[in-house]
Order: C-alpha cells, then sequence, then structure tokens
C-alpha cells in the first residue's frame, strides 16, 4: 500500500512562516510537530516581524503537500501562534546568507580568489592578519557554487544562516491580532 | 473559620493582599470555581500542600495512590462534568507520572489543569534533586503548558491555564511552578482570562458553508451521520436529535460520542470503527452524504482511507480548524462550536424521513445479531461471556449507570452493549487506549456525579495497572462499583495473535492473584461468581449497596470481539468471525 509519507514524487520545498507570539518553549512547541512526523527540519530562522512583538519563523521543509498542510494546521493549533502559511518557491522572494573565513595570505597570493570574489557578488566583512571572512548573501545554490569555488584553497571555517523569505502575496497579519483582540 | 471565610470573599472581590504564591494559587483555583482536586504532595509542592491543608474546608484534595491515578481522576471528573478537572504533582518522578494522563487528554480533548511543583529558580539547570524538565517533556501532549517562577505571575498564567483548558477545542494545560514562586509574597488580585489575542477558541460560523451543508442533505437519499464528541463537549445533544429526527437520518457514534444520543433511539444505529456495528461500518461505503459531527476519522473509524466513503459527499462539523481535510477531505466544512453551528443547520434542514435507507441498518443489523449479538448476549454455552455481564448492568441500573471502561475486549464489549438515556455516561480512554485508565477514572466520576451510580468495566490486565486506587476509594469511602471481567488474558493483544499471528500467545496469559483478597484487603464488599446462575443477582447486589463494591466474573477465556475490521482493512472488510 503506497502510504502519504512515501509519495517520494510528489515531496517539494515549502516555505513555512509562522507569526508568533516571543515566548519561552515556543520553539520547542514547533519543532517537536516536526518531530512527531519524522520530517525534517531543512532550515530554520527565527526574527521580529514587521509587526511589534510578534515573531517570525521561517522554516524550510522538503515534504508533500499534504504534509505540509497538516503540519500548519497543528503549528496554527498552538496557542501563541497568530498565524502559519506555507508557500512554494515561486511564491516567495528567498535568500540565505553565509560567511566564509579564509587564510589572509590567499587573498594577495591567489589571483583567482579576487576573481571569485567579484564573480560571486560577495563581500569582504574584515581582513585581518591572518584571515578575512566573505559574506554572500543569495539562493542556496550560488552559495553552494561559491562554497566549490573556495574549497580548494581552504575554507577554515564556513557557516550558512536559515532561509528567510518574504511572500508575494500578502501575509494579513495586523488585521488578524486585531479582530483576535476585539 | 471566620478568617478563612472572609478570605474567600477577599479572593472574589478581586481586592488586592498581600499573600505567599502557595495561597494564591488556592484563591485561583476557588476563583475557577474548583472544589475538588487529585493530586500526590513532595518536596517542591510542599507549599501549596500546607496551604491546602489551611483551605480543606473549601477545597478538597483527594489523595490517589499514583499521580498517573490522579490525572485520571481528574479526567473522569471532566468527562462526567464538563468542568475542569486538576492534579497536581511534585517536581521530578511526580511530574513525568502525570503524562500518561496528559497525553490521554491531549487526545481525547478533556480538559485538565495539572500543576507541578517545580525546584526553586535559582536551581533550575542544576540537576537539582528532583528537577526535571517537565515543560520539555509535556510540550508534545498539552494544549498550552507554561512555567511560572515569580509569584507574582500566578494568577495570571493560572487563570489562562483554565480558559485555554476549558475553551476551543479543550485540552490539558501544565503549569510548573517554582518553589521559591509558592512561597513568595506579593499582592494577589485575581481577573478570569477572557481571550489570548493569538487564539481563536471559537471560529466564526460560515453561514455559506452551513447552506451548502443544508442543501447537500436536503438533496441526498442515503445521508448517513456519524457523531463524536464534538457533540457532547459543545452540548449539542438536543440539536442533534433534533436534526436526526427532523432529517430522518440514521446516525452512528464513534466511542467517544456514545451516550451523546440515547442508545435506544430507532435512528440510532450503532457505532462505527473497528468492532462497531455491522451496518454503519459497511453501510459508511453506501451512503450519499455523510454528516461527520464533532469526530475526527481517526483510524480506527475509517480503516484504510483510501477506501473509506469514496462514494459520498462527505460534511465535516468541526470545532478544530486542524481537523478539517486532515484525514478524510471534506467537500463542506463547517467550523465552528456544533452547538452554535447546528442551530444555524436546522431551520435549513427540510423534513423526511429516508426509510428505505433506514431498513438497509435494520436488515444488517439482522445479521449482526443472529451472528455474533444473540451469541454474546444471550449465550448458551457454559461460561460466561462478557456481554451478557453488560447486558445485566444494563437491566438492573436501568440504562442510567454511568459506565467507565478500561482498554480491552471488555471495553469494546461494553461499548458495543452498553445503553445509556444520559449525555456524558461513557468514560472510556478512546484516543489513547491507555490500560488502567478506568479504576481512576471511575473515580473521578463518581466524585463528579455522585447522585448516579458509576460502574468501572475493567479487564485483568489493566486492573493491574492501578490497582493501588482501590486504597484512594477505601480512603475516601468512594462508592464506586468495580467490575473486573477476567479471561485471565490480555484479552485484546491475544485475539490479535489468534488472528494475525497464528495463535502464538507471546506473553498474554495472566497468572492472575486472588483479586477478591485484594480488595477485602482494602475492606471493599467483594465477591467472585462464574456461574450465570449468580449472575442477576448478584449485579443486582452489588448496585443495591450504598459503599463500593468489587465484583470479579470470570469469563470464557479465549472469546474474541466481533465483528473486527482489521487494522488498515476497508470499512466494507468487516468481518463477523
Ligand atoms: C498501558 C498499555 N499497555 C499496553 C496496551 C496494549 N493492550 C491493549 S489491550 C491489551 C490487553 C488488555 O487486557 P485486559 O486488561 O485483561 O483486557 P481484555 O482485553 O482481556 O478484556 C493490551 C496489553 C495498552 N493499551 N495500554
Ligand atoms: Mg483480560
Amino acid at each position: 500500500m503506497i502510504e502519504d509519507w512515501d509519495k517520494e514524487m510528489e515531496k517539494k520545498w515549502f516555505t513555512i512562516s509562522v507569526y508568533s507570539e516571543n515566548s519561552v518553549g515556543l520553539l520547542n512547541r514547533i519543532s517537536g510537530i516536526f518531530l512527531k512526523r519524522h520530517i525534517n527540519i531543512e532550515s530554520l530562522n527565527v526574527s521580529k516581524s514587521e509587526i511589534d512583538h510578534v515573531s517570525k519563523f521561517t522554516i524550510v521543509v522538503y515534504t508533500t503537500e499534504d504534509w505540509v498542510r497538516n503540519i500548519v494546521g497543528q503549528v496554527e493549533k498552538q496557542i501563541e501562534v497568530i498565524k502559519a502559511f506555507y508557500h512554494t518557491d515561486e511564491e516567495t522572494i528567498y535568500q540565505e546568507s553565509a560567511l566564509f573565513k579564509v587564510a589572509s595570505t590567499l587573498l594577495f597570493d591567489e589571483r583567482n580568489i579576487q576573481n571569485i570574489i567579484k564573480d560571486s557578488n560577495s563581500q569582504i566583512v574584515t581582513v585581518s592578519r591572518d584571515f578575512f571572512v566573505l559574506a554572500k548573501t543569495g539562493r542556496r545554490n550560488e552559495i553552494d557554487d561559491m562554497y566549490q569555488q573556495l574549497k580548494p584553497y581552504g575554507i577554515m571555517q564556513f557557516v550558512r544562516s536559515g532561509r528567510i523569505a518574504v511572500t508575494k502575496s500578502e501575509m494579513k497579519i495586523s488585521s488578524l491580532l486585531k479582530e483576535f483582540n476585539q | 473559620m471566620e478568617t478563612l471565610k472572609k478570605e474567600k470573599t477577599a479572593s472574589t472581590k478581586q481586592s488586592t493582599k498581600r499573600i505567599s504564591g502557595a495561597e494564591a494559587i488556592i484563591h485561583c483555583l476557588l476563583a475557577e470555581g474548583v472544589d475538588l482536586i487529585y493530586g500526590y504532595p513532595g518536596g517542591a509542592i510542599m507549599p501549596l500542600y500546607d496551604e491546602l491543608y489551611k483551605f480543606q474546608d473549601k477545597l478538597t484534595h483527594i489523595l490517589t495512590r499514583h499521580e498517573q491515578g490522579a490525572t485520571h481522576a481528574a479526567q473522569g471528573y471532566a468527562r462526567v462534568t464538563g468542568k475542569v478537572g486538576v492534579a497536581v504533582a511534585t517536581s521530578g518522578p511526580g511530574a513525568t507520572n502525570l503524562i500518561t494522563g496528559i497525553a490521554d487528554a491531549q487526545i481525547d480533548s478533556t480538559p485538565m489543569v495539572c500543576i507541578t511543583g517545580q525546584v526553586a529558580r535559582h536551581l533550575l539547570g542544576s540537576d537539582a534533586f528532583q528537577e526535571t524538565d517537565i515543560i520539555g517533556i509535556s510540550t508534545p501532549v498539552t494544549k498550552w503548558n507554561c512555567q511560572v517562577t515569580k509569584a507574582s505571575e500566578i494568577p495570571e498564567v493560572l487563570a489562562k491555564a483554565f480558559y485555554i483548558a476549558k475553551s476551543g477545542r479543550p485540552g490539558p494545560v501544565l503549569v510548573d511552578i517554582t518553589k521559591n514562586a509558592q512561597i513568595d509574597e506579593f499582592d494577589f488580585s485575581y481577573e478570569h482570562c477572557k481571550g489570548v489575542r493569538s487564539y481563536n477558541p471559537y471560529p466564526k460560523p460560515d453561514i455559506k458553508a452551513i447552506e451548502e451543508a443544508a442543501n447537500l442533505i436536503n438533496a441526498a437519499k442515503k445521508p448517513f451521520i456519524v457523531f463524536g464528541q464534538g457533540v457532547i463537549l459543545g452540548e449539542a445533544e438536543e440539536q442533534l436529535k433534533t436534526l436526526v429526527e427532523k432529517a430522518g437520518i440514521p446516525a452512528a457514534w464513534t466511542i467517544l460520542g456514545l451516550s451523546a444520543m440515547d442508545t435506544d433511539h430507532p435512528l440510532n444505529v450503532g457505532m462505527v470503527g473497528m468492532h462497531g456495528n455491522y451496518g454503519p461500518n459497511l453501510l459508511t461505503n453506501e451512503c450519499d452524504v455523510l454528516i461527520a459531527i464533532g469526530m475526527r476519522f481517526d483510524d480506527r473509524v475509517t480503516g484504510s482511507l483510501d477506501t473509506y466513503a469514496k462514494q459520498a459527499k462527505i460534511i465535516h462539523f468541526d470545532i478544530d480548524p486542524a481537523e478539517i481535510n486532515k484525514n478524510v477531505k471534506a467537500d463542506v466544512a463547517v467550523l465552528g462550536d456544533s452547538k452554535v453551528t447546528l442551530d444555524l443547520l436546522l431551520p435549513m434542514i427540510k423534513t423526511n424521513t429516508h426509510e428505505s435507507w433506514h431498513n438497509e441498518f435494520k436488515k444488517k443489523y439482522k445479521i449482526e445479531f443472529d451472528q455474533i449479538i444473540k451469541n454474546d448476549v444471550y449465550p448458551t454455552k457454559d461460561r460466561l461471556t462478557m456481554a451478557e455481564v453488560i447486558e445485566e448492568i444494563n437491566i438492573a441500573s436501568g440504562h442510567k449507570a454511568i459506565i467507565v471502561s478500561d482498554v480491552g475486549q471488555h471495553q469494546m464489549i461494553a461499548c458495543r452493549y452498553a445503553k445509556f438515556k444520559q449525555t456524558k455516561s461513557n468514560v472510556t480512554s478512546g484516543g489513547l487506549g491507555t490500560m488502567g485508565f478506568a479504576l481512576p477514572a471511575a473515580i473521578g466520576a463518581k466524585m463528579g456525579a455522585m447522585d448516579r451510580e458509576v460502574v468501572a468495566i475493567i479487564g485483568d490486565g489493566g486492573y493491574q495497572m492501578t490497582i493501588q486506587e482501590l486504597g484512594t476509594i477505601f480512603q475516601n469511602k468512594t462508592p464506586v462499583k468495580i467490575v473486573v471481567l477476567n479471561n485471565d488474558h490480555l484479552g485484546m493483544v491475544r485475539q490479535w495473535q489468534e488472528l494475525f499471528f497464528e495463535s502464538r500467545y507471546a506473553s498474554t496469559v495472566m497468572v492472575n492473584p486472588d483479586f477478591v483478597k485484594i480488595a477485602e484487603g482494602y475492606h471493599i464488599e467483594s465477591k467472585r461468581i462464574s456461574e450465570r446462575k449468580d449472575l442477576k443477582d448478584t449485579i443486582k447486589e452489588m448496585l443495591a449497596s450504598k459503599d463500593a463494591y468489587f465484583l470479579e466474573v470470570k469469563v470464557e477465556k479465549e472469546d474474541n470481539v466481533f465483528p473486527m475490521i482489521p487494522s488498515g482493512a476497508s470499512v466494507s472488510d468487516i468481518r463477523l468471525k
């Protein structure tokens, strides 16, 4: 019998946006919803939102639409969650950021490094005697490309942030909050 | 005494008064109308127990014999009263012992507030004695939980806890209160919670959806209602009955919906699900409109989803938006409190009878009666059956008892055969299937409905999971009637082993103690019977007793519960043997 969770063909990337109160333990509560369904969180970002004192979780998952709908329903049900949405990649504008720490000698000795920096549209954040730090913002594959290019020269440290995304359509949170307050 | 009274009025008047956090907890409970709580003391909750001692004339605390018992008792109380059940425990092991009951309340939507003690704020995270992360542990099984580390936070958090537990789709809430917060003093005042801005417990009914539902129902040739606990929680029993009668729709129940409608009502066609009735299961796949009211299409109800009611238009009434399209896609979803939405629906419904469709159910019932029910309830073999015991209780109680069942074959038999006239009368662990639920739940049910007969139906296996609660019954002189249907097996698992594991009875044979002696040890009147000739009189004697009564009935050891939809099979493949 083909179960829903096994429908490999129907899996897609989804960005889940969660507007919530800023409260202790909510992250645990939300991540538990994924855990219970044995679904991996591919990336997670928590920040403030466009509304004062309202937090925003941006969660990326690779799963079926049935599952993402189920998850968003459960997330939204949590008391401190104001509203949760899910969107496909086409419906969002999304970015990730990465930092590369590389030995300073490379900057001066390897001409190619300069080209990589220019071509990748990354910025030099800091340069010290021993190392310099490159920052790159973009789609995940762009960051992956840059990683591959720098790798032969030696990357001292690398980190990539979770996806951040805004949607092309509106997410009506303020009016929702007003409605709740009535 | 006089001073106590003054304090009570002071708290309800919401004037400010400097008191300890522990005393504040008491005033919060009183302000929420709580007069009975269940629990077990220990170090981190001792300040609260000291206040409970002082306020014992206003707030009764029942000492259970295990914290799990406290949760199930609170659940039993909540299920028969519709009020919030309260359970209290200390930190660490006391708190972790609550988890099974909390998980049970979560999946069965039972309003409950659990209060746990916690080590002092400055010790959090130090692996102090009896420190455990109960917030972390309880998060996936609570509707909401919150840790309080300051006395002054207590009133607001508890007010919110009660509001959340009871409103919308009810559920368990846990409030973890550090010891310093119980001891420290602050200026107390109390205000009921009237809303939480990020929480919308009562979705506004959508008139369009209700109209669509009415149109579908009015045009239906073979409409079929399946109702669940949402009818009981929403107190929409009258509305359901009116709908059923006005539109002439056969109605079946999930085990948590049982007792929302008189079991003898001519249009009540029985139970759906794995061990439900033949007609309602089979005809699920023949109806043209399936009207689900306050039920959540649990897999034990639907069997395989690929073959569940595919021919029917589905109308789903539910208060919880997350239930819509979760398991079964709804053609029309009506969100909201069942009473409100049904009230809006009723005037749009046309009178109808659907006689020939109803006759389909009667025909199927006849088949089930001849092949199963007759042998269950009126057996000709020597050994007693579980069903005839239930039937005797029906007769002797006049369908008026509250039946609290545990988990296993006896539960399915109790739910199949118990008769009810009154709502909130069937208390069982449906979603979690928690063995050990019934004995403590019966204590809570009795305390919540002292004027009613409460009969617990328990298997020999599950009984021994919480048997220590006989101590609670003895100490509080709680007049519950306890019936153990002893088949000397973990019967339900044995049945599966017989049917699906070629009768390899791995660890399902029970060598049981002398249950009567155990009950006698607790000074509870008790009796064991194994012959049909003793059944009627003993049941009468049990129900006539003003005190607690324990009855062990030795029943056939290897009986099976039928009909049965094997796990993962279609409702159409329901087996009669
Ligand atoms: C706490 C718990 N453990 C295990 C189970 C699995 N289980 C379901 S029914 C059952 C057998 C119950 O035996 P008994 O209480 O004697 O009832 P019977 O089926 O014989 O009527 C078991 C072990 C469960 N439901 N709950
Ligand atoms: Mg048994």
